[in-house]
């Protein structure tokens, strides 16, 4: 692992931004504008052939806000690494690399279904969990986690006079 | 026949068109072959064969709509799902039943979020809340056969029911 | 124009969306577009697919996920990580304790601790029966869309004795959540042994009697051969895993390439196919059956003793007799309850390989009592994505066989 990062950072020298190591799990942090080429990269000369799972981080309060995680892996050498892109609250928009792996197509749909993020590129950036008129991006912080109050006893009469229960 | 035997000479057995009609009902429900989570494996499982749902004139699940008379709605609906919930329901024909079966259908169970609609209730009108996360075959069957007693206790003039 | 008004109503698609969909043969009217779905017997659960069709050829699909959508990854950040257990069982309800694997160990690796031998074999044991439950629903279900209805009930009756252990160790059929972080809940009780031991005697009679009904079956042979061929380098291109991707030929299974809970100590193959059909599909499945029952019996055969929580008191809370007298202790068990653990501000990704393929939990802390974000990767997802791959061109009864043999489970896709 450290042969490779050796070898990533001699090709990329301004692209890798940081490099963070935790319980024996490597994240390469790069800018978005060397995504693709990093990825393409990793690819065909490191042998990390599939996608294995792509999703968005929201970080607030922190600066910039959102992250896009891309986790790869490798089926000759056996090995895992994650590559880190941070983007902006104002701004959030990465480019697509549904050209390095087709793969990633629909996990780029639920990380702007969910989280917001655009993907620069992609073929079809259409909502894929919500209903296609739904507003906002429920993983965002902002966005309430519980939406109905629970009913206790005080206050459960209360609660169901104004539920909207169905009539036949 | 074991009833002539038992009652002597039986020429004529007088009933309520009402009870005649109630009885062929609750001894023939056609469930709708809709699951939607969780809880339709354990739907699945009370058909299958330790539980055997046919004892009940029930192993005759429809996959279409119109000709069911049963929803039992197995997990939990999201709100993408629900409009789509409501004209499966509109397509079923008079007289027709809804058992909300599990926690997330009759509550919103464990996911009290965005995504889950908060009760089946909401949607359609429930006639069976059947509890469990996810119920046990044999909770459902009880569902199920409470259902049977409600049926047979309805007014005919109740029906069409709209 | 009349026609594109026609299809963009069927669809709620607007007209630009449906164009990246379709060929412009199905907006003339020259090809048939289908819905199937979001209702429909073979599709497995809530999914909807909209086909294009030349006759009875399949020229496009495009399926449309969502309708199972829980928000299960939200509700996560609510809760602290003890409490995110119960909700992991409920994303892929066919393999609960796959997922609650995969959960514990991404939260072990997270604080640093790691359950001892015994809890590691018991949820070996335990994780395998798992597999060999999901995989019998698979049979069950998929031999059902090719109309084989004996085999489903012959299925559900030896799944129901897999329940039934389930059941022995923790009181509740499917959703067991019996995995916890640092180990299990609690020893499984004296009986659990000779009921596992039983049931290894008892499935590979019924095993055969499956392959009997189905293997050599030409009717069987002629709906699965050949059909829904992807091949090895579009499996590891679309992420593909799991039996799909051994099907194609490629023996790559975690519990062999990358161990976790002590799956190095087993002794067991990985199957593999040839073609990436369907047909392949089955036997990868069958064959892995096999492999785990041959799993538990050494697990079994080698349970060491021992506890079976980690004494780490960072996350296992004081044992009861100890709140009687010891006032720290009481103190500590309340927070482990209301606040929860607290792991160092991190990131850990752990995968395990479930029943459908790789399950893969991400974990972002950031230092509280609760998860920053929690991400699962989840295997039906994505083989639902190589969905139009493998069923282009095809026949659309074959349809059905396709959807059946790469085993999806919706609440896992939609989440």
């Amino acid at each position: 692992m450290e042969a490779l990062i050796a070898r990533l950072r001699e090709r990329f020298p301004t692209a890798i931004q940081d490099v963070i190591t935790f319980r024996g799990e490597t994240t390469v942090v790069v800018p978005r504008e060397a995504l693709v080429e990093v990825c393409t990269y990793l690819r065909d000369e490191e042998g990390f052939n599939m996608l294995a799972d792509l999703c968005a981080v929201d970080y607030l309060p922190r600066t910039p806000r959102f992250a896009v995680n891309y986790h790869l892996l490798s089926l000759d050498h056996r090995q895992r690494l994650r590559v880190k892109v941070f983007v902006e609250e104002e701004d959030p928009a990465v480019p697509t690399v549904t050209g390095v792996w087709p793969g990633a197509n629909w996990h780029e749909r639920e990380a702007f279904d969910l989280m917001g993020i655009r993907f620069e590129g992609h073929p079809d950036p259409r909502r894929i969990l919500l209903p296609a008129e739904w507003e906002g991006h429920p993983l965002r912080k902002e966005i309430p986690v519980v939406v109905e109050e629970i009913a206790y006893s005080f206050n459960k009469a209360r609660i169901y006079a104004e539920k909207p229960f169905a009539r036949e | 026949m074991g009833l002539e035997s038992r009652l002597g000479q039986l020429g004529v057995v007088t009933t309520t068109l009402e009870q005649a009609v109630n009885w062929a009902r609750s001894g023939s429900l056609w469930p709708m072959l809709f699951g939607l989570a969780c809880c339709a494996i354990e739907m699945m499982a009370t058909q299958a064969s330790r539980y055997d749902l046919s004892r009940f004139g029930m192993e005759l699940m429809r996959a279409s709509p119109r000709q069911s008379d049963l929803m039992i709605v197995a997990g939990r609906v999201s709100r993408k799902m629900a409009p789509v919930l409501r004209r499966l329901y509109d397509q079923m024909p008079e007289p027709k039943w809804v058992i909300a079966m599990g926690d997330c259908a009759s509550c919103g169970g464990v996911f009290n979020n965005y995504a889950i609609v908060q009760g089946v209730d909401e949607i359609v009108p429930v006639d069976v809340y059947v509890a469990g996360c996810p119920p046990r075959p044999e909770a459902l069957i009880h569902g199920i056969m409470k259902l049977h007693e409600k049926i047979r206790r309805e007014k005919l003039v109740e029906t069409p029911r709209s | 124009m009349a026609e594109a008004e026609h299809a963009t109503q069927l669809t709620e698609l607007t007209w630009q969306q449906l164009r990246t969909l379709v060929s412009e043969r199905a907006l003339t009217g020259e090809t048939m577009l289908l819905n199937m779905g979001p209702q429909h017997p073979s599709t497995h659960g809530v999914l909807r697919l909209l086909l294009e069709l030349d006759g009875e050829t399949v020229v496009n699909v495009a399926p449309d996920i969502g309708f199972l959508h829980t928000g299960i990854e939200k509700s996560c950040e609510h809760r602290t990580y003890q409490k995110v257990i119960p909700l992991t069982d409920r994303i892929d309800y066919l393999s609960p304790l796959s997922n609650n694997l995969a959960y514990c160990l991404a939260v072990e690796r997270l604080m640093d601790v790691e359950a001892p031998p015994r809890a590691q074999y018991i949820r070996v044991i335990l994780a395998e029966l798992t597999r060999l439950a999901s995989h019998l629903v698979w049979l069950a279900t998929s031999a059902l869309d090719l109309a084989a209805m004996s085999v489903f009930l012959y299925c559900f009756r030896e799944r129901e004795q897999i329940l039934d252990i389930f059941e022995l160790c923790s009181g509740q059929r499917m959703m067991t959540s019996f995995f916890r972080v640092g180990g299990l809940w609690r020893d499984v009780p004296e009986e659990f042994e000779e009921a596992v031991r039983a049931f290894l005697d008892y499935l590979p009679r019924r095993l055969d009697e499956y392959e009997e009904m189905l293997t050599e079956n030409p009717l069987w042979k002629d709906r699965t051969i050949g059909i829904g061929v992807i091949t090895q380098e579009q499996a590891i291109q679309w992420g593909v895993t799991g039996p799909s991707l051994r099907a194609t030929g490629i023996a790559w299974d975690l519990r062999k390439a990358m161990p976790y809970s002590s799956y190095d100590h087993f002794d067991f193959e990985v199957p593999v196919g040839s073609n990436g059909d369907v047909y392949d599909r089955y036997r990868v499945r069958l064959a892995e059956m096999r492999q785990s029952l041959r799993i538990i019996r050494q697990a079994l055969d080698n349970l060491p003793g021992g506890p079976v929580r980690t004494p780490d008191r960072k996350v296992t809370p004081p044992p009861k007799e100890e709140l009687a007298y010891s006032m720290e202790s009481l103190i500590h068990h309340f927070k482990l309850w209301t606040e929860g653990f607290k792991p160092p501000e991190g990131e850990v990704y752990q995968a395990v390989e479930s029943p459908r393929g790789e399950f893969g939990v991400y974990i972002s802390s950031d230092g509280s009592g609760k998860p920053r974000r929690v991400h699962f990767r989840a295997p039906s997802f994505v083989h639902l994505q190589a969905l139009p791959l493998m069923a282009k061109g095809g026949l659309v009864a074959d349809l059905v066989a396709i959807i059946g043999s790469i085993d999806i489970v919706l609440g896992e896709a939609d989440r």
